[in-house]
Formats: C-alpha cells, sequence, structure tokens
C-alpha cells in the first residue's frame, strides 16, 4: 500500500470506529432514566394519556390556595392546573425561590397509580414575567388566552 | 441627546463594515491594491464607532437616562454603579452590543498584529471579519435597537434581574464574548486561505496565537459561568448540559481540536482541509450559540422572554455564514490539499484521534441539545433531554481522549512504536492505577469503580504531562536549570493546561462520588452534624442592601468543639423586581466547601435549609484556570513573535525558529 492509502485507510477506520461508538453511546444513553423527558399537560395527565410509574414532566399554573405544608416542614403538596383539569403533586425538598401560587411551573417526576403525581424536581423560571414556554402552550391548548400572564410591555 | 449619538454612531459604523467587507475582498480578486488599502482604516474606524456607541449606552446606564427603553427595563436608581455598568449587557439589546464590540476589538487586534502578512490575505482576512460584523450590526439596528427611547419619561427604571447583581456575571459575559467571537479571527483566516487557495505551515503558525487567545477567554468563560451557577443558584451545581451551557461548551471542543490539528498543520503540513473545516466549525457552533441564547427556543435558565422574529433573523444569518463557508469548502478545500504522510501509529494519528473524539462529542452534544427543537418543529411532542443522557455519552468518549494526553505528546510524528511508548510511560501507569486502587481503598465509600477509574485517569493525565516535561529536560543534554529555561513556553503550556485536566478530572471525581447534601428544617438553636462538621443555626436577622431587603442567617460551623466557619446565608427581596432571591454561604478551602442555603421560612422561626459538604470542589475551577494559564503561555511563544516580525509566507522557515514541540529529529 502506498503510504498516501494507508493514511486514508487509517483515516476511514477511525471514523467509522468512532462514528459507531458514538452512535451505540447515544442509543444507550437515550434508554437511561431520566434521558428523555416528555412534556404532559394537567389536562393530559388527567385523560390518562401520561404514562404511570415513568419519569416525565408535567407543567402548569399552581392553583391559588392550594400549597399544604406538612409537618416535617419539608413535604408540599399542591396542585397544577391548565383551567382545563387540575392534578395534585407532592414534592419532598426546598422549593424554589419563584414557587408561588399563581406562578407558572414545571416538575419532573412520576404519577402514581392513586393519581398524585410525586415530583422529583420542581423548576420556576428566575424572571418574574417569564412563563416557561411549555406552560403558555399548554394554557393556549386548554383554551385560555395568556391567562394571569402580561408579556412584558411599554409602561 | 447622547443616545442619539450612539444610535449614528452605529449607524456609522455599519457603513464602515460594508465598506470593510466588500472593498477589499474585491480588491483582493482584482489585484487593486488601492481597494485592499480600504481594509484597515475601515475596521480601525468601525471599531471606534462601536466604541462611541457602547461608551453611549454605558452613559446612560450611569446617568440612569430612563428615557432609554432598555436602560428602563434593566436599571434603577439603587442599583450600585458596578451593576449599572454591567447591566449594559444584562439584557438582549445590550449584549449584542457587547458582541459587536468584541468583534470589532478583535479585528481591530489584527489590523494592529498583522502587519507581516502577504497584503492580499490581510485584506481578505479583515474583509471575513466586516462581512460578519454586517450581520451583526443589521441585526441590532433592525430588530434589537438599544437606544430607542420611551415616552413619556419613566421615573424609576424596572432594575436588574436580581439573578444577574453578581460578580460573577460582571465577567462572565464579556468572557464568553471575547472567546465566541474570537473563533471569529480563526474563521476569516480559513475563509482568506479558501479564497486565496493557498494554505501553508506559515498560515498555521499566524493563525494559531489567535485561535488560542480565543480559546482561553472561552475556557474562563465557561468557568467563570460554572462558578455562577455553583454560588448563585442555590441549587450546589456547577453543571446541568443545559442547553446554553451546551451552545459555549460545543465550541470549546471543537477549538480545542482545532488547536490541536493545527499543531500538526504547522509542523508536519498535514490535516490542512481538516483544520480549515474545523475553524468553520468552531465559529459556526459559537454563531450558533448565540442563536441559541437570543432567539428564546430554549427553555432553560437563560431563557428570558424573547422576540421570534429576533431568532428568524440570526437563524437566517447563521444559514448565510454556515451554508456559505461549507460550500467555499466544498469548492475550493480539494486546491488546498491534505499534504504530509504518516504512519498508523504516530503522533499525527494520536492527535487526529483526539480531534475526532472531541468533535464527536460536540456531535453528540449538539444531538442532544437540538433534539428536543426537532421533534416539537415535527409535531412530535415535547421532550426534554436530561443529564443522564449526556453524562452517559460524553464520559466514555473521554476515556481514550484522556488517555491519549499521556501517549501523543511522547509519541514521535510521522512514526510511532509502541514498544517504545510503553517502556516510557510504564511507571506513570503503574503509579496511576496504584492511585486510582488507593483512594477509594482509604476513604471507603460509594461509587468505588467510578472513583478508582477517575482517579487512575486524573493521576495518569497529570504525571504523564510531568513525564513529558522531564523528557524535554533529558533530551536537551544540558544541566536541568538550563535546560528547563530553553524549553520554549508552547511546551509549558501544553504541560500546564495537561496537567489542568488532571486537576480538574480528580475534583469532578471526588465532588460527585463524595459530596454530601441535606435539606432539612431547622429552628434557630437546632444542630446537625454533616461529614463531620457540626452546623449550628442561630436564627434569622433583618439586614438592609442597597437596593434590597435580605433575612440574614446565621451558622456557626464547628468541628470536634472547634470553629470552623460563620456562614450568614441570605434570602433577600429585591425592592422593585420583588422575587426573593436565595443568596448561599460558602466557605472554600482547597479540599472542601460548606455551602449553606435558605429555602423559605416555617413556622415559628424555622426554615427549611440546605448543607453541602463538596469536597474538592474547588479544583473543578482550577483545573480550567491551569487549562486558560496554559493557552496564555502557548499563545505568547516567541516563536510566533519572531515570524511576526521575520517576512512572513516562507515556507521553509520552520528551521529557523525553534520547533521544539518535535520531540525528535524526525520533525521538521
Amino acid at each position: 500500500m502506498t503510504p498516501k492509502r494507508k493514511r486514508k485507510l487509517t483515516l476511514i477506520v477511525l471514523l467509522v470506529l468512532s462514528v459507531g461508538t458514538a452512535t451505540a453511546l447515544a442509543l444507550y444513553a437515550f434508554q437511561q432514566t431520566g434521558s428523555l423527558l416528555y412534556f404532559y399537560r394537567p389536562s393530559q395527565v388527567y385523560a390518562g394519556e401520561a404514562p404511570q410509574g415513568r419519569m416525565f414532566r408535567i407543567g402548569g399554573l399552581v392553583v391559588d390556595g392550594s400549597v399544604k405544608r406538612e409537618a416535617d416542614g419539608l413535604t408540599v403538596r399542591f396542585e397544577l392546573t391548565d383551567n382545563a383539569a387540575t392534578i395534585p403533586l407532592v414534592y419532598t425538598g426546598l422549593l424554589p425561590d419563584l414557587f408561588r401560587e399563581g406562578q407558572g411551573i414545571v416538575a419532573h417526576g412520576r404519577l402514581g397509580e392513586d393519581g398524585l403525581f410525586r415530583a422529583e424536581e420542581v423548576l420556576a423560571k428566575h424572571d418574574e414575567n417569564y412563563m416557561p414556554p411549555e406552560v403558555t402552550e399548554s394554557l393556549k391548548a386548554a383554551g385560555n388566552k395568556h391567562p394571569a400572564y402580561v408579556p412584558q410591555g411599554k409602561p | 441627546m447622547i443616545p442619539e449619538i450612539g444610535q449614528f454612531a452605529l449607524s456609522i459604523a455599519l457603513c464602515l463594515a460594508l465598506l470593510q467587507g466588500v472593498m477589499p475582498l474585491a480588491g483582493a480578486q482584482l489585484g487593486r491594491s488601492d481597494w485592499m488599502a480600504v481594509a484597515q482604516p475601515a475596521a480601525r474606524g468601525q471599531f471606534l464607532f462601536v466604541v462611541i456607541a457602547f461608551g453611549c449606552l454605558t452613559y446612560a446606564f450611569i446617568v440612569h437616562d430612563f428615557t432609554v427603553l432598555y436602560v428602563w427595563q434593566n436599571s434603577n436608581t439603587a442599583l450600585p454603579l458596578h451593576y449599572r455598568i454591567s447591566a449594559v449587557w444584562g439584557g438582549h439589546e445590550g449584549s449584542l452590543l457587547l458582541w459587536a464590540l468584541v468583534l470589532t476589538a478583535w479585528t481591530f487586534a489584527v489590523t494592529l498584529f498583522s502587519r507581516s502578512l502577504p497584503a492580499e490575505f490581510r485584506a481578505r482576512v479583515i474583509a471575513v471579519m466586516g462581512l460578519v460584523s454586517i450581520g451583526m450590526l443589521l441585526f441590532m439596528l433592525a430588530t434589537s435597537n438599544p437606544f430607542e427611547r420611551v415616552f413619556p419619561a419613566p421615573a424609576e427604571g424596572r432594575d436588574l434581574n436580581p439573578l444577574l447583581q453578581d460578580p460573577g456575571l460582571v465577567v462572565h459575559p464579556p468572557m464568553l464574548y471575547m472567546g465566541y467571537v474570537g473563533m471569529s479571527v480563526a474563521f476569516a483566516f480559513a475563509i482568506a486561505a479558501l479564497l486565496g487557495g493557498h494554505l501553508d505551515a506559515a498560515w498555521a503558525r499566524w493563525s494559531r496565537p489567535w485561535v488560542t487567545a480565543a480559546w482561553v477567554f472561552l475556557t474562563i468563560g465557561i468557568m467563570l459561568g460554572s462558578w455562577w451557577a455553583y454560588h448563585e443558584l442555590g441549587w450546589g451545581g456547577w453543571w446541568f448540559w443545559d442547553p446554553v451551557e451546551n451552545a459555549s461548551f460545543m465550541p470549546w471542543l471543537v477549538g480545542t481540536a482545532l488547536i490541536h490539528s493545527l499543531a500538526v498543520t504547522e509542523k508536519r503540513g498535514a490535516f490542512k482541509n481538516w483544520t480549515v473545516l474545523l475553524a468553520i466549525l468552531a465559529f459556526s457552533l459559537s454563531l450558533l450559540g448565540t442563536f441559541l441564547v437570543r432567539s428564546g427556543v430554549l427553555v432553560s435558565v437563560h431563557a428570558f422572554a424573547n422576540d421570534p422574529a429576533r431568532g428568524i433573523y440570526i437563524l437566517m444569518f447563521l444559514t448565510v455564514v454556515v451554508g456559505g463557508s461549507l460550500l467555499l469548502y466544498a469548492w475550493r478545500a480539494p486546491r488546498v490539499g491534505s499534504g504530509g504522510t504518516f504512519e498508523p501509529i504516530s503522533r499525527e494519528t494520536a492527535l487526529l484521534v483526539n480531534n475526532i473524539l472531541l468533535v464527536v462529542a460536540a456531535a453528540t452534544i449538539l444531538l442532544g441539545t437540538l433534539y428536543p427543537l426537532f421533534l416539537d418543529a415535527l409535531g412530535l411532542g415535547k421532550i426534554s433531554v436530561g443529564p443522564p443522557y449526556f453524562a452517559a455519552v460524553f464520559v466514555p468518549l473521554m476515556l481514550p481522549l484522556v488517555f491519549l494526553i499521556g501517549v501523543g505528546p511522547l509519541a514521535r510524528w510521522k512514526q510511532a512504536r509502541i514498544g517504545e511508548l510503553a517502556y516510557r510511560l510504564r511507571f506513570v501507569l503503574i503509579a496511576a492505577i496504584a492511585l486510582g486502587m488507593l483512594v477509594p481503598l482509604t476513604v471507603a465509600g460509594m461509587n468505588t469503580i467510578l472513583v478508582a477509574v477517575g482517579i487512575t485517569l486524573g493521576a495518569w493525565a497529570t504525571i504523564s504531562a510531568i513525564v513529558n516535561l522531564a523528557a524535554y529536560v533529558q533530551r536537551a543534554h544540558r544541566p536541568w536549570p538550563r535546560a528547563l529555561a530553553g524549553i520554549p513556553r508552547g511546551i509549558y503550556g501544553m504541560t500546564c493546561a495537561h496537567l489542568g485536566i488532571g486537576v480538574f478530572i480528580v475534583g469532578v471525581t471526588l465532588t460527585s462520588a463524595f459530596e454530601v447534601e441535606r435539606e432539612l428544617r431547622m429552628a434557630p438553636g437546632d444542630a446537625t452534624e454533616l461529614a463531620g462538621f457540626a452546623f449550628q443555626f442561630h436564627g434569622v436577622r433583618q439586614v438592609e442592601g442597597p437596593n434590597y431587603m435580605a433575612r440574614q442567617g446565621r451558622f456557626e460551623v464547628t468541628r470536634e468543639g472547634e470553629a470552623v466557619a460563620t456562614l450568614r446565608p441570605e434570602k433577600r427581596i429585591y425592592r422593585v423586581q420583588t422575587s426573593p432571591m436565595t443568596d448561599a454561604a460558602i466557605d472554600s478551602s482547597f479540599f472542601r466547601d460548606l455551602y449553606v442555603a435558605l429555602g423559605e421560612p416555617l413556622d415559628r422561626g424555622a426554615w427549611g435549609v440546605r448543607l453541602y459538604y463538596k469536597p474538592f470542589v474547588q479544583w473543578l475551577w482550577l483545573g480550567p484556570l491551569m487549562m486558560a494559564l496554559g493557552g496564555l503561555l502557548a499563545a505568547s511563544d516567541r516563536r510566533y513573535r519572531v515570524t511576526a516580525r521575520q517576512h512572513a509566507g516562507l515556507r521553509g522557515d520552520a528551521a529557523s525558529v525553534p520547533t521544539s514541540t518535535a520531540p525528535s529529529p524526525g520533525g521538521a
């Protein structure tokens, strides 16, 4: 083999190897828990479209007056709504700074057979005027016109 | 009046950018030196006018000119001066202005330090940067004018987002942008080479210091972002595989690959095509990063309310730049040739594998970052790709890369022998594995296999970097102080950066394996123990900042009865944007951090509290700092300055400068 061909062969072997490895890794990685999280609206969850026992994300508005804290001070129960259906959630741990009633949030977790969503992580965004896009869309999909959401405007 | 001057200055800058982008390019094509001569004054003039615009906006912030919409949105009379200045890039419009400023500053630097380049090549480089600048300035003037006025003038501003009122944010964006935009220099060099159809070792030598400098800024920018997230977000995390973090990490990975492939192009004349492609990719990914952050298509901690029209503009700009440059590449690259031959076992191959691994890693991250966007666009449901994906893909790809850190620098160019490499590295391997076994044994804990692998890799990178330096001393056949002095800075830079990787790996391994986290309810007087440290809570009191009220907790930390630290975490309420903000208190030391964050107030003076013990977490930032220092050393290597003074463009002049990265006479 000429040196040039040899080099080309090396290059091709390396490329095939690395691309193959990367594809295998990516396929494997997509199967890890928490790698791919689907998003569901409360009304989809209510309609039984969300899987039970598998991690997914849910987003909506925290229902006014629904936040209840248990005696340990860290377990919080609240309800999430898209103004079409309401789902109860429970979460143990510190809530983010911007978690408030009426605020749009997104939670990761699993849905139990009892219909209670056990959140492992609760996210609220770091801008008081900001609504997670999923929440805005889920509210729109449920037939609301920008409820509780005033876009930034001039004074 | 001042804001109008700023806007006018931007318009003039755009006109100059047009001149700078078109005339020299046409001149270089037609051989008209008078047209090519336009490049330098136009670039310098553009820099001047963008500086004026930037100064005008800064001035509007300093004097609280709330008639400017952007100032009104991002400032307040109670905001301290240093945050008023950093607020200039705290929002969308201002950060674009910073982008433009950084771009013209890099161009200005190119006009200063490129006198020795051939006239045509220089004209083309500056013109390409002018073309990029046209895109950015048009974007700003058309969709995101920072000088837009508001009538009637509001009395008070809406304040800077509290999250951004932090020392980390004063420096993080400028550093990151210096890195992002710095890649445009490499890009311009690559495009100019493609246009000229002429690419040689001298080209690589001109490009190297620029690429390395941009890479240093990018490294520091990413490191500062991570540090900011760690101490500001109150979650104790330092990397979230957040789309915006990925957006800065992908150009870094490709930039790292570029640095290494430029070494081959300079020393051996090989990989030419590939190097050019990497330069195009690195800048394209930087632009993509800007697009992802600024268009609001991503859900992330950085995604603030945004305007879709801007996203479409950036997407078009991106398509033109990436599509245009790849077309040019496809058309002209065969002329450039790939050059240089080598055997399958050689330093070239080691660096080739390094490049492939880095680019593949960047590609898998790109896949994970864009996958949700594609699915959403196709209406296949909303998903998010989480950290487990990135960890499962990225870490295995990095294992062979770290192994190569030890092998590559010791391998000879052109042809190396496995036996010799194994012989030289046998003790390094034994020492690394021994350390990898020893650490999990002495410190009993979970994840012992991961710890063993991590420590082994960290030790391998560190020790082999030192052994490699020692090999240079040995080869010099001189007493070691003189031998050390004779080693070029580039080698020290490489050693330092590789040591930094070792430090970083050890830090990541130990932090993730041995950190202890606890969330609990604490009433005043309560104490709890965490990793041998006793934390006692002494209640909270009201404190007042310049533009916020805060409840400040006091925690006395003791170890075996001896005082270690007093930590005062705060829960702040900013007066204007009444959202609460957590300000964690951290006691840092070389081997561990103690971290306390306040959650919410509960009944009877009790608080929800988050405590962390984080061993070796500072190493996560020490490592990248060492990499950046290594980059600085390499970029300031004497041979770049020497060749800058000589007349450049000579192909064979590599012999006249120290080619000491070649360990064997087989080099040049």
